[in-house]
């Protein structure tokens, strides 16, 4: 049975704009692409140009150095779908303060929408995550719920996966890297590792 | 053969706070002192291609990772290390297990494939063939690190 995708990308991420305190985010490909035009915060490290699958690992890396950070990686499902042996990693870690949210669309978007290979099974993300250990693992399909529970999934100690089902985007979709991958890295270390806590 | 005692001890000696593994049969020797390590946390992940980029997140979250793996495993996870290596210039350093190395005339291709691709890469290395090569992986080690590149000493293998 097809999934049921109801919100749109930027709906989904604005939810999460809204709550976002001082935690670190980690956004990839698509949600990358619209990250950058939502939120201006130290926090933020739009993993541009990355390595499909590389988004989670490296915010399970993240999440290790800095246990007093809430660390929020934001992976495409193509992405997601690459490493999904990240998500034992992340079982084994575990890391308590690292929640990973996955843009679930169905396609890989940035590369014009071609269909990933969920097209074709009834595949359960939450259900994944949970049988590889993680503890807190929810999908949402419309946006006035994933309104009302984001604040209290995202306060759970992790580490937890919330699968988002949106729209693909279908206009506008290549993501074009932003300049100075190291210059970037380089704030985002100072701002990392300065005083500021948060917990998930 | 290297004893796990003194790479555990070595890489300890070097500041390094996380090995990020998946061993062979050479390397899985050293997993004991690895993970027995008062100093290093040994994070084991599922494939080579993990590996690249959870040691960058520790290392921009102000950790000293080291990746180990072996080459066959290196060549799975290439897109991984050109990203975290030249895209984010992350400069880790890995100890590489050399397969077949030590077998003369040996028709491995992952021996026959190893230096030709680090070459390509252009990332430089040293070979490590006993316990007596150590201080080598320690000094390319170090003026990597000086450097700000990333390097890799390769281990000398005689098994699969």
């Amino acid at each position: 049975m097809p999934a049921r995708r109801a919100m749109k990308l930027t709906d989904a991420l604005q939810v999460l704009v809204n709550l976002r305190n001082d935690q670190v985010i980690v956004t990839t490909m698509g949600s990358a692409r619209e990250w950058i035009h939502m939120s201006h915060h130290p926090l933020d490290l739009n993993y541009v140009p990355s390595t499909m699958g590389g988004g989670i690992p490296l915010g399970l890396g993240i999440a290790l150095a800095q246990p007093q950070r809430h660390v929020v990686v934001i992976s495409g499902d193509g992405s997601f779908l690459m490493n999904l042996g990240a998500l034992v990693t992340v079982s084994a870690s575990a890391a308590i303060n690292l929640t990973i949210i996955v843009i679930n669309n169905g396609v890989y978007e940035i590369t014009g929408g071609q269909k990933l290979a969920t097209s074709k099974a009834d595949v359960n993300f939450p259900g994944i995550a949970l049988a590889a250990g993680l503890p807190v693992a929810e999908t949402y399909e419309d946006l006035d719920s994933w309104r009302t529970n984001a604040s209290r999934v995202w306060a759970q100690p992790g580490p937890g996966l919330i699968d988002l089902k949106v729209v693909p985007v279908t206009t506008d979709y290549s993501l074009v890297a932003p300049p100075s991958m190291p210059d970037r890295i380089a704030k985002f270390r100072a701002a990392l590792c300065g005083n500021s806590q948060s917990q998930p | 053969m290297i004893p796990g005692s003194l790479i555990a001890q070595t890489l300890a000696g070097l500041g390094t706070t996380h090995v990020v593994w998946i061993p062979d049969s050479t390397l899985g020797d050293w997993e004991q002192a690895l993970e027995t390590s008062d100093s290093i946390d040994l994070l084991r992940v599922c494939r080579e291609g993990e590996a690249w980029p959870l040691a960058a997140g520790l290392q921009i979250g102000g950790q000293s990772p080291l990746v180990i793996v072996q080459i066959t495993g290196l060549f799975e996870s290439g897109d991984a290390m050109r990203n975290v290596l030249f895209d984010l210039r992350i400069p880790l350093f890995a100890i590489v297990g050399y397969r077949s190395f030590l077998i003369e005339n040996s028709r491995d291709t992952a021996k026959q494939f190893a230096e030709p691709i680090l070459n390509a890469w252009g990332i430089p290395y040293v070979l490590i063939q006993s316990a007596d090569d150590v201080p080598n992986l320690v000094s390319h080690y170090q003026s990597c690190q000086a450097a700000s590149t990333p390097g890799f000493a390769l281990i000398a293998e005689g098994k699969m």
